[in-house]
Formats: C-alpha cells, structure tokens, sequence
C-alpha cells in the first residue's frame, strides 16, 4: 500500500478562554480538536461530517497551520509538516490549499478575479509576464467561467460564481490535497449541486486527493470513498462511504443518518429516526468518558467511565462505542 | 465621474453663499467696527473712512453689494492693511501655511501610520499599548501646550533647534511637530482600529492559506481597507491643518494666513475675516471632495451617484 499524502496523528487542537478585563484568568480550555487520527491516501477523498461547532473547520485550519496544533503531528508526503518552521512550511502551502466555506468573505473585496487569481502565481514563482494572464484565463475556463469576467471585482458575481472563483484561487497553485471547509453550505440549493459536479470534475480532471468537509451527510456521501464522523472534537466513525451510510455502527452516526430526508413523501411519513435530546455538550466542558453518552438513547452507565477507542469492526470500518459488537 | 465632479462643485456655491451670510451679520454683531481700535481719529475722519468704504450704507445693501463683489472674484480691500487687498493678503500669506500645513500633514502620516499599523499586528500587547499611550496623550496635550513644551526642551534647553522664526529648513521642525502631533494620534487610533478589522476579516485568512508572506498579507490585503477610517479623515484633517494652524503660526512667529486671521478678527477687519472664512471653507470643501474620491478609489464597491 503506498503511504498516506496526509497523515494526523492525535491532533489536538485546545484554545485557552480567558475571562476579565484588568486581572486576566483561565476559565478553561475549549477542546476543538481533541487526538484525531486520520489518514488520506493520494487520489481519495474523505468526507468529514459532523454539526456545528465539533471542530471540523478548526481541524482543516490547523492541517494548514492557520491555527497553532496544541498536539500530536501533521504528516504530508511523508514528512512531518507540524515541526516545520514557518519559512518552510510556506514551501509546502502550494500543495496544500483550502477552499473556505464562505464565498462572500474570503475574498477580497479590493482586489479583481485577475489579482486574486494571479497572485499567488507570481508570489510562488508559478508564472510571470504573459503566463500570467494565460494561467489566470485557464483557471477560470477551468472553473466554468468565462474570462473576460477576470477584471470584475467579486462583488460583481453571484455566490455561485464567487465560489468558482475561490475553488480556481485554491487550485491555481495545482495543489497535491485540497481541502474544502463546507464548500457549499453558504450556497443555495439548486447551486450547490453545481459546485460539487464541478469540485467532482476537477477531481478527476486533476488527480486531486480531497478532504471535504461537510455537515450534510447526503452531500458528503455523493463525493467520498471513505466518511468521517466527527463528534466534539472526537472521530466516531470511520469507514468506506457506502458502509458508514448504509450500515452505521456509532449511535451518532445512525441518528445524523436518519435525519436525512428521503425524497419520496410516502416513505418519508413512514422513515424510523433515531431522536437525540439536548445539545451537544460545550467543548469547554466535555463529558466525562464517551463525549456522546448524555445523548445516546443506547447509553449505559459504563460510558461514563472511559472514552471508548476507535475499534475495528470489519472491512476498513471503524467506530468509537464501547457496544460496537451489540449495535 | 466628471460628472460627479461637476455636480459636487456646483454644490459648494449654496454652501458658500450660507457661510458668507452667516458670517458677514456675525461680524457686525461684534461690538466695535475697523477703524475705532487703538488709533485716535477725529469724528470727521472717521465719517470720510466709513464714506470711502460704504460702512455708512444701510447694513442689507452693504451685504448685497459684498455678495456681488464675491461673485465678480473680488474679496474687498483690507481695512486695517490696505496696502494689499484682500485677496492679494491670501496670495501672499497662503503659501506659508500651506507648506506649513503640509509639513504638519507629513509628520502625522508617518507618525500615525507607523503607530498605528504596528500597534494593529499584536494587539493587546507592549507594541499595541505602548504606541497607543503616547496616541492618548498626542490627543490630550492641546498644541499651545505641546509647542512651548518642546521649545523649552529641544531650544532652550539643548539648544538643537531654533526658539521661533521661518526662514531656514531648521525653522521648521519644530512647528511642523506642534502641528502634527495630535493629528499623528488620531491618524494611529484610526488606523489600529481599521487594521483590526480588516485582519479579522476571512479574506485575509483566504491569503494566509495562499502561503503569502505576513508582510505582503498586512501591505497588500489589509492596508487597502484598513485605512479607510484614516482617509475618511483625511480631508477635514488636511483643511484643518492647512487652515488652523493660527495657534502655531503665533506660537512659532510664522507669517502665515493663520496669525493674519486671527489679526484681522481682533481688528474687526470685516472684510479681511470673510475673505479668510470664504477661502478657508472653499479649502475645506475641495479637501472633502478629494477624500470621497480617494474613498472611491480605494474600494471599488463605492459607486458616484
């Protein structure tokens, strides 16, 4: 089997909360990403999917070190990235890009398609002179826009469109992973379908090996060989696409599942769900023993007590739940 | 846009008309007139003054016919400098205060700038605190302070700079401090605040992730919105140093329009006190219309309507 391009090792990601103006104090600390380990072979994509606020988004940020790892070690190509000081790791960067969540704020509003596409380019040394305006026309016939768009600024497109814009911003340095932090979520319906046909295409076209980042199963499902199920800072779940669907171990996983609508309104009356009470519990303050357990309608008291691993059970899957063999 | 052009100085004319009919029946209000000063003059002379000048006409035509001069280009004579007229004291004395003012504007940009945008890199820290408590007290030392202080320091003192006049490059260090110095704290508040925000913001995340250097992400991403706030200001800072800096130009002895003003108002020089008024707002108006241009420029989301 040939190595891993992404390799996290118990990735631990905590943010200290400090409270007060004059005397600042530790309240505590946030555990967003909390031992994650996970591999992404070249040419796979890995769906991650989770709800809001279980450190999805801070998981893509800190592999790009757009925030610090509190923990554990970041491989790419077969070299611990983690460690790299920052001159360095900027070498790496071009290999490694985001596609961010929000089309409408993560581009500059200052700054025309042409210098957002061209400039990280010419900053890595990738084009200059008249390359530079052939690349950037490329990227956006790549994109499925038209380039004479190229001096228009981003207010000028529509959410769909500017979402092109940043898939060709993080494509254009031909990146080796691409991670995509909920590409479409800040989209509408009817053009979300859209993205993931084009993000589907340029994979293909590419080669490209894809992180996607999702909390809409169904979306995550589409694209992925292989699902991630994150729950508070924690994977639950872990396997190839259509077992961690069709067949999900982890009681979470079941309930995010059988919230899925089905589009057929007689089936639908009759769809069994899996009903979960509360909120999650906040990172600050996570519960003892399986993070999961205040919530689990199959809960025992045992769960309480120890954080269940990541166990195998058969063809690649994996799941964290100390009743694996009875679920 | 040169239609916006048009269209913004066509409207300075109601504003200026506002600002002269204000003034010309404030002034008049003053007790006092321009040739009962200091000066003993007989009864006879003075009716003979008042007659040449027309101060003895009926106070609405006198403004009719000062309107009418105004809109023919001609600010009146001076009645306690009539060597020169009105407009000739601008020609003259302008220059000074302008350059002056421009020194001013130089030593709070850079000041402010510098102060500013390194204080916005960390925030909550020694290099955010440290400039923005000299920011504090730059704002809270008033320039008739300031001026005298540093004379005594760096003139008196040290004796490195000269106490007072405008002639050699020396001269004018220290009034160009004076006058910059306030205008240097607000330009960092602002420009700390606008960086702020602008760093904050996900598209400077987006060009982090593009592996730019952290100098190119603050020069070339964030500069650009983060000193909004600071050109917004811009344009009543630069009018307010060209034209007020009468405390300085007294503090320092420069011969500039400032100190002629402040002059013309204690001598109840009628006309030389609307002429300065009319030209000084005419430079404030023009400096505010350059600003929301600049405004234009900077974020191309700004549309002329």
């Amino acid at each position: 089997m040939t190595r891993p391009l992404l390799e996290l090792r118990e990735l631990r990601v905590h943010f200290p909360v400090y409270a007060g103006l004059v005397r600042r104090r530790l309240l505590g600390t946030v555990r967003a990403v909390d031992g994650v380990s996970l591999d992404v072979a070249p040419g796979e994509t890995v769906g991650l999917v989770g709800e809001s606020g279980c450190g999805k988004s801070t998981l893509a940020r800190a592999v790009v070190r757009l925030v610090p790892c509190t923990g554990g070690t970041v491989g790419f190509e077969g070299r611990e990235i983690s460690a790299l000081r920052e001159p360095a790791f900027r070498a790496i960067r071009p290999r490694l890009q985001l596609i961010f969540q929000d089309p409408y704020a993560s581009l500059n509003p200052r700054m025309t398609v042409f210098d957002a596409l061209a400039e990280p380019l010419r900053v890595h040394g990738l084009a200059d002179g008249r390359d530079v305006l052939r690349r950037v026309s490329d990227l956006m016939e790549l994109v499925g826009l038209a380039p004479r768009f190229m001096r228009k600024y981003p207010h000028e497109f529509s959410g769909g469109q500017r979402q092109r814009i940043a898939i060709a911003r993080a494509l254009a340095l031909e990146p080796k992973l691409v991670i995509a932090d909920e590409p479409v979520s800040a989209l509408d319906v009817s053009v979300q379908a859209q993205i993931l046909n084009l993000i589907a295409r340029l994979r293909e076209q590419m080669g490209l090996t894809l992180l996607f980042i999702a909390h809409d199963l169904s979306v995550v499902h589409y694209l992925s060989h292989r699902i991630a199920v994150m729950y508070l800072g924690r994977l639950v779940e872990l396997g190839p696409a259509g077992e961690v669907f069709h067949r999900p171990r982890h009681p979470y996983t079941r309930a995010l599942i059988s919230a899925i609508p089905v589009p057929d309104p007689v089936r639908e009356k009759t769809r069994q769900r899996v009903a979960l009470h509360d909120e999650p519990a906040s990172p600050l303050n996570p519960p003892s023993g399986c993070p999961f357990h205040p919530r689990c309608p199959w809960a025992q008291p045992r769960c309480a007590e120890t954080v269940p691993p990541l166990e195998s059970c058969g063809d690649g899957h994996q799941a964290a739940c100390i009743r694996l063999d009875q679920m | 846009m040169l239609k916006y052009i048009i269209r913004r100085l066509l409207g300075f004319v109601p504003t200026l008309f506002v600002i002269a009919t204000i003034v010309f029946f404030l002034i008049r209000l003053a007790p006092g007139g321009p040739f009962d000063a200091d000066r003993n003059v007989s009864d006879e002379v003075l009716r003979n003054l008042e007659a040449y000048y027309r101060l003895d006409a009926p106070l609405h035509e006198q403004y009719f016919r000062y309107l009418w001069d105004v809109l023919h280009g001609d600010l009146g004579p001076s009645f306690e400098k009539p060597s020169r007229t009105v407009s000739e004291w601008i020609a003259y004395r302008f220059p000074v205060s302008l350059e002056l003012g421009l020194y001013g504007l130089a030593v709070a940009l850079v000041l402010g700038l510098c102060a500013g945008i390194t204080a916005s890199l960390r925030p909550n820290t020694l290099t955010d605190h440290g400039p923005m408590t000299f920011a504090m007290a730059g704002i809270c030392i008033p320039n008739f302070v300031l001026g005298p202080l540093l004379v005594l320091a760096l003139s008196i003192h040290l004796g490195w700079l000269p106490v007072s006049g405008w002639e050699y490059p020396e001269d004018k260090i220290l009034p160009a401090i004076t006058l910059g110095v306030p205008y240097a704290a607000y330009i960092a508040r602002l420009s700390r605040g606008g960086m702020l925000e602008v760093l904050s913001q996900d598209f400077i995340r987006t060009a982090r992730a593009k592996g730019l250097s952290e100098a190119r992400v603050v020069l070339r991403h964030a500069l650009r919105g983060g000193i909004q706030p600071v050109v917004a200001f811009l344009g009543p800072a630069t009018a307010g140093l060209i034209t007020g800096s009468f405390v300085v130009e007294n503090i320092f002895q420069i011969p500039g329009l400032g100190s002629e003003f402040v002059g013309a108002a204690l001598h109840r020089d009628y006309t030389m006190i609307l002429g300065t008024v009319l030209f000084f707002a005419a430079l404030i108006l023009l400096f505010n219309l350059l600003v929301d241009l600049a405004q234009a420029w900077l974020d191309p989301r700004v549309r002329y309507e």
